[in-house]
This record gives structure tokens, C-alpha cells and sequence, in this order.
């Protein structure tokens, strides 16, 4: 157990620390910038091949270890740097999937476009009455020479509207088992065919335009654009879906929420006393501490089984289920403690802190529900880890 | 950076539990415990040829010369089997007169600890919980080199069995007049008593102190000024404790799993039910949890002594509330069966129970967490 930087690694994170100071104006000088900042400031970690850096360097990544991610992500969270790349979703899982099950010609096709920040994938998984059990899904794709024919229909499409592509699960086969019968395809949005239905969020204009409904009529789709073999949608999926669940990320958000709950606990009261004399709050706030960093540091357990080749299908759910449950429990907190400001929504008199709590405390269901509800996970983690029975 | 076991201790992992499966069984725990002084003797002897008595103790005073990160696996070893023996209250008295005691103390006391000819204890907590040192109410008046002790000590481990015990008293006025030294039983105004405990497989009590003197030569490292130095005690204490949480928490959620995996109602193993499963898993994620927090905490102690008593104060305070509701779950779970002197998860959810206050409760690891941050 060592918790210091090896110097190979000391060096790497002085390499990025010195990137950022040369190269990263502060933050009001990037708002006056405005897109060329951001365009030049992609320009610039393309160069260095820190966009895509899990990805090889024959893909046009920069083949960084995972500790030299680890190290990189904590730097530019720490610099409050813009995200490593706009196309969140093609270097999350997309680009992965086609460097691992694609063909040489897809590679070519999609890797440097995602690498650029040229297109914006999105996710197509989930259908109507196809939640939770992913596998049972019947967007139908059935093959017509060089082409499958897609019909059918996904839904909390985020970014469709503003989407370049849709990374889709379809039934290619409904005769086998559930799980044998599903591709993936890779499936411009622009296609012929191809309707996109923003939906209503409860959560009001914040969360406006957030998630679609995005429908198939007879879209034609190359069987070029097959990710796989046919039937080996379940499998990228599955190696998808642990991408997308493991955050190490999110505790940092956790850490700085935490901060503002304290401030706002220093000015609450609870029952016309001082919030921060009242022994159940400081317990509850003093307990969030240690969920946030217990999910830090057992994140960097996970890291260290990557790191030695060992990391379960599973880890990642413990990081999950702490990120939900700290999602909610302290915008929860938050509302306890803006008392008679809690019911105002947005910037008025009424509110305190400009509503940005409200804001969490209808938003939560974007984390809680994407990627897996809470409950998923625990069965998940039962039956994967402990070795109970399958559902 | 490397957040995992070394294979050598992965190995004295599975020596230590193959170990205590041969020699400390279940059955054999239980006896024990029946037993007025709560433990074997043979075993005692044959974790001193271990090397486990003074596992982090030099080389050059009979111990193993390991790390904290070494102990941290014993201790979740016998947590884990409930082995019932002052090893964990001895290491800590150990411990405490390895890192303030001077060389003459290091002969005198250490080498006999090491082969445990000699059983040593700490008694630093107080009625009220406190963990800040200048709230310690024992007082030592100065007489010659020595003091002159009275008070109370409270959640004293092995309070019967230890032949020396390593107190923090008070010396002078000021927030930091504070000391610690070793106190050896027998000696006139030195009252152990051990009372009767929900985990029979424990033994704890009280440390009366009734002018109790002590010579210089006990006091470990200079008489007041001792407050960072006891509480550092008081953080290794804290994490050996939870630790030992750590291998019973671990055990309980196994012993679960396997009976909602043999236990069949409505046609199926009741682990096939949701409302079994998703307790168990809360219990797993809960227990990683804190877990990890130990792991830093121990791994601090020997690399970042600034940040222990924040790791040390969540680790303790997760496992608390973690371990308390794992051992409520887990004989829930298991239905009347639970309820039974039989089955034995009734053990480990009673070991939950002694582990709440032992050096600090929920509540005080939280409050002490929270002051860290200024708040």
C-alpha cells in the first residue's frame, strides 16, 4: 500500500501542472474568449493526445496508463479545466466499443471525429417498457442486402436534438435468448427515417431539451455500421455500461456541494436554533465527509486493480450507489436547511443562494436513473460479488 | 501510487486465517468465553512464537518489525474469527511505550509484551466519551519525580489479564498539561475490575485509580506537553479497533449470504429475493466503505501523520454505524433462526455492540472529524 506518486508518475503530473499554467487563462478571461478559447484550448490537449488518452496511440490516443488518466483527470478538475473533448459520449464508450470489437475501416471512419470534437454521440439503450431489463429490448433491425432496416423506437436520448449519431442497441435475431439476439449500430442522425421528440422534464428550464424520444421509421443503416459480430451487442453493452458507471470524477462534485451545504448550514437554523449547534446536522454533514471520501479512496482501490489487471465486471457499482445516495441526501439536506426558502424556484427574492438547490433537488434522477438505478446496482452487487442467487 | 495488499500480506493473511480455523475454531470461541479469563493461554503462547505479539515492535525488542498496514490484517483476522485475547490492548500498550518511552522503558517493558510473558492495556477513555485530551479528568499530583494518580478510566480492555496499563492523566492546569504513563496492576491504589459485557467473547472495565504512585522512570516521555502524542494513541487505538470491525462485519455479511443461499421459502433460496438482497449488498458497499477509509487511515500512520486523526475519526465513526446496522440486519435476516443462542451471528451482531464506544462513538469520531474542518 502506497499512497505517494511513483516518480514516473510525479513527473507526469508536473508535466500537466506546468501545461495548465502556461496554457489555461483564468476562468473570467475564458468567458470573455468564449469559443475561441474553447476551440483553441482543444486544439492544444489534442496536441498533447490527452483527449482520448485512455485510447492507444495507434488510434490516435495517447496511450496514458491508467494512473497517467488518474493523474490527469485529478489535475484538470483541480485547475477547473473544460472537459478533455466536447464529445462526452464517443470518447466515453462509443470510440472504446469501436477500438475494441470495430473494424480497421470504422476506426478510420469515426475515431478522429470523436478525437476532434466533431461529433456528438448519444446513447440509444432504453425503449418504452425497457428500463431496467436492457436485454428485452425490441428496436428491430432486420438485414436487406448491404443495409439493416431499422424500426422501432429509444427513448431518455440525451443530446439528441444536438446529436451527430446514435450509438444503438437493436433485436437483429428475437429467435435466440434474449441477450444472443441484440447488435449494435452506429447510426447518423441525419438518416432518412429518423425523428427526434424532446421530452418534458419535471425539473423545469434547467433540465430543458435534456432527454428525447428518438424513432426509427424503415431507416436504413449499412451493415458497415455494425459494431461487432452480429449477437454481440449484450456483451459491448455490458463493457459499456462499466465505463459509464465508474466515476471517479464525481467526488470532487460531492467535495465542493459539501463545502457549500457547510456555509449554508452556518447561516440556517433549525427549530429557531443555529444549525451548526444541532447535534443531528453536524453528525449528518460530518457523515457525508466520510461517504465522499470513503467513495475517493475506495475508487482508488478499483484503480489499483485496473492497474494489476484485476478489476471485476462489478466494481464500479459501490461508486455508483455512494453518488446517488449522496446526490440526493444532501440537496435533501440543503432544502431542510433553506427552510421557508426551499419551495421557491429560481433567482427571486424568496430564494436564497440563487436557487441553486432546487436546482438538485429536482435534477437528481439524470444520475440517479441514468446508467442504472440504484436498485440495479445492489443486484448487481448481489448477485456478481456476494454470490446470490440471479434474478 | 499502489491502494492494495502486498503478496506477503496476502500470505500472512491466509496464514493467520488458516491459523485461527485450526486453533481458534467457533466452538472453541465459545468455550472461551465461558471461561473467567476469557482466553487460552496455549493460543496466547503460540501467537507470541507468531510473531504477532509484537508484530510492529523492532526486531531489537523481540518483535516481527511489520507495519501498521500488517497489523491492520491480523486484527481483521481475529475480529473476523472473534478470537477472544488481549492482543489487540496489548499491541496498543506496546505501541504506546515503543513511540514515547525511552530506552531503559523499551528494555524494561517491551521484549516481555513481545513474548507475551507480560499483557499490557490502554486506558485512556473517560465517562462522558471525550476525545479531546484536554478534556482528561485523571490527575496525577507531583510527588518527587513521580505523580500520585486518582480517577477514573473507563472502557478498559482485559482490564483483569494485563499486567501493565498505559494511562493518560492530567498533570498541571493548562490545555496541555497532560501525560501518559504506565501503571502496573497490583500496586497499591490500583483497582482493575471487569464487569459483565453483551460480547462475552470480550472482557472490559474500569481502571480505578486511588493514589496510585508512580515514579519517573513510568512516566513515558516528558510530563505534560503529551496531548498530540495521546491522541495519536488514541488514533491507533481507533483504528485497531475498527480493524477488528472490519473481519467481523466481513464474517457476518458471509455467514448471511450463506443462509439466504441454504434457506428455502416460497419454492426458492430467500436470496433470491430482492428485500434479502438488497440489504446484503447495502451491507457489502458499507462495509468497503469503511474499509477503505481504514486502510488510509493505517497507511497515514507510518506516511502522513498530519491527516490521521481525520481518517482515523471517519473510519471509525462509518464502521460504527455500519457494523451496528450490519449485525441488526444480519439477524433479521436470518429470521427467528437469529434469535437463537445456536446460531452464530448472533455473536458477531453482540461483538457490534461492544465495538460502539470502544475509543470513541459514532458520534464523537464525527464531532471530531467536523472540528478538523474548522467547523
Amino acid at each position: 500500500m502506497d499512497f505517494d506518486l511513483t516518480p514516473e508518475e510525479e513527473a507526469f503530473r508536473s508535466e500537466v501542472r506546468e501545461f495548465l499554467a502556461a496554457n489555461l487563462p483564468p476562468p473570467a478571461e475564458r468567458s470573455k474568449l468564449g469559443a475561441d478559447f474553447i476551440n483553441e484550448w482543444w486544439r492544444k490537449i489534442r496536441e498533447k493526445r490527452w483527449i482520448g488518452f485512455d485510447w492507444p496511440r495507434e488510434m490516435g490516443g495517447g496511450g496514458g496508463t491508467v494512473m497517467q488518466q488518474y493523474i490527469l483527470k485529478e489535475e484538470m478538475l483541480n485547475a477547473k479545466a473544460p472537459p478533455l473533448g466536447s464529445d462526452y459520449t464517443g470518447l466515453g464508450w462509443v470510440g472504446p466499443a469501436v477500438i475494441q470489437f470495430g473494424t480497421d475501416e470504422q476506426r478510420k471512419r469515426f475515431l478522429p471525429d470523436i478525437l476532434d470534437s466533431k461529433s456528438a454521440w448519444c446513447t440509444g439503450y432504453s425503449e418504452p417498457g425497457v428500463g431496467s431489463d436492457l436485454a428485452s429490448l425490441r428496436c428491430r433491425a432486420v438485414r436487406d442486402g448491404d443495409d439493416y432496416v431499422v424500426n422501432g423506437q429509444k427513448i431518455w436520448i440525451s443530446l439528441a436534438h444536438i446529436g451527430t449519431g446514435i450509438y444503438t442497441m437493436v433485436r437483429t435475431d428475437p429467435d435466440v435468448s434474449k441477450y444472443d439476439g441484440i447488435s449494435c449500430l452506429l447510426i447518423p442522425l441525419n438518416t432518412p427515417g429518423i425523428e427526434v421528440r424532446p421530452i418534458k422534464s419535471f425539473a423545469g428550464d434547467h433540465f430543458k431539451d435534456l432527454y428525447n424520444e428518438v424513432f426509427f421509421h424503415d431507416v436504413r443503416v449499412p451493415v458497415a455500421n455494425r459494431v461487432g459480430r452480429e449477437g454481440q451487442g449484450w456483451e459491448i453493452l455490458c463493457s459499456a455500461l462499466q465505463r459509464e458507471r465508474s466515476g471517479i470524477a464525481e467526488v470532487n462534485r460531492h467535495h465542493k456541494a459539501l463545502e457549500r451545504l457547510i456555509k449554508l448550514a452556518a447561516t440556517s437554523r433549525i427549530a429557531g436554533e443555529p444549525a451548526l449547534e444541532n447535534m443531528e446536522m453536524r453528525k449528518r454533514l460530518a457523515a457525508f465527509d466520510a461517504r465522499i471520501e470513503a467513495c475517493r479512496l475506495t475508487g482508488l482501490r478499483v484503480l489499483t486493480r485496473q492497474v494489476q489487471g484485476k478489476l471485476g465486471d462489478s466494481d464500479a457499482s459501490i461508486g455508483k450507489l455512494h453518488n446517488c445516495n449522496l446526490l440526493v441526501a444532501m440537496s435533501e439536506t440543503a432544502m431542510e436547511l433553506l427552510g421557508g426558502a426551499s419551495p421557491y424556484l429560481g433567482d427571486t427574492e424568496a430564494s436564497v443562494g440563487r436557487g441553486k438547490w432546487q436546482i438538485g433537488a429536482l435534477g437528481w434522477p439524470t444520475t440517479v436513473i441514468g446508467g442504472g438505478t440504484p436498485n440495479i446496482q445492489k443486484n448487481i452487487i448481489a448477485e456478481r460479488i456476494l454470490g446470490l442467487p440471479k434474478d | 501510487m499502489n491502494f492494495g495488499f502486498t503478496e506477503e500480506q496476502d500470505l500472512l493473511r491466509e496464514a493467520a486465517r488458516r491459523f485461527i480455523e485450526q486453533r481458534c475454531p467457533i466452538g472453541e470461541v465459545r468455550r472461551l468465553a465461558e471461561t473467567e479469563k476469557g482466553f487460552s493461554a496455549e493460543i496466547w503462547q503460540e501467537m507470541a512464537r507468531l510473531g504477532w505479539l509484537g508484530l510492529t515492535l523492532p526486531e531489537a525488542h523481540g518483535g516481527s518489525g511489520l507495519g501498521w498496514i500488517d497489523l491492520v490484517v491480523i486484527l481483521e483476522e481475529t475480529g473476523r474469527g472473534l478470537v477472544p485475547s488481549p492482543l489487540p490492548a496489548s499491541t496498543l500498550a506496546a505501541t504506546a511505550i515503543l513511540e514515547n518511552g525511552d530506552a531503559a522503558q523499551h528494555g524494561r517493558w517491551l521484549p516481555a509484551l513481545a513474548a507475551g510473558s507480560r499483557i499490557g492495556t490502554v486506558a485512556l477513555m473517560e465517562e462522558g466519551g471525550a476525545l479531546d485530551p484536554r478534556r482528561i479528568g485523571v490527575r496525577g499530583v507531583r510527588d518527587g519525580d513521580g505523580f500520585v494518580l486518582s480517577g477514573r478510566k473507563t472502557l478498559v480492555s482485559d482490564p483483569t489479564s494485563a499486567d501493565l496499563f498505559v494511562v493518560s492523566f492530567r498533570c498541571g492546569d493548562g490545555p496541555d498539561d497532560v501525560a501518559l504513563a504506565v501503571v502496573e496492576a497490583g500496586a497499591p491504589g490500583v483497582v482493575a475490575k471487569s464487569f459483565p459485557l453483551i460480547d462475552a467473547t470480550k472482557r472490559l472495565g474500569n481502571l480505578d485509580l486511588d493514589g496510585a504512585r508512580i515514579r519517573g522512570d513510568q512516566v513515558l516521555g516528558a510530563a505534560g506537553g503529551a496531548a498530540a502524542r495521546i491522541t495519536r494513541l488514541l488514533n491507533q487505538c481507533a483504528i485497531a479497533v475498527t480493524a477488528e470491525m472490519a473481519g467481523a462485519a466481513e464474517r457476518a455479511l458471509r455467514i448471511t449470504v450463506d443462509y439466504a443461499n441454504e434457506r428455502t421459502q416460497f419454492g426458492q433460496p430467500i436470496g433470491h429475493f430482492q428485500g434479502v438482497k438488497h440489504p446484503l449488498a447495502e451491507m457489502y458497499v458499507d462495509i468497503e466503505s469503511f474499509k477503505s477509509l481504514l486502510y488510509y487511515a493505517a497507511w497515514a500512520l507510518e506516511n502522513r501523520p498530519h491527516e490521521v486523526s481525520r481518517y482515523a475519526s471517519l473510519a471509525k465513526a462509518y464502521a460504527t454505524d455500519a457494523f451496528v446496522r450490519t449485525g441488526i440486519d444480519s439477524i433479521q435476516l436470518h429470521g427467528a433462526t437469529g434469535f437463537t443462542v445456536e446460531y452464530d451471528i448472533q455473536l458477531y451482531f453482540k461483538r457490534s455492540k461492544w465495538a460502539r464506544p470502544m475509543f470513541g462513538d459514532a458520534a464523537a469520531h464525527y464531532e471530531r472529524a467536523l472540528a478538523l474542518r474548522g467547523v
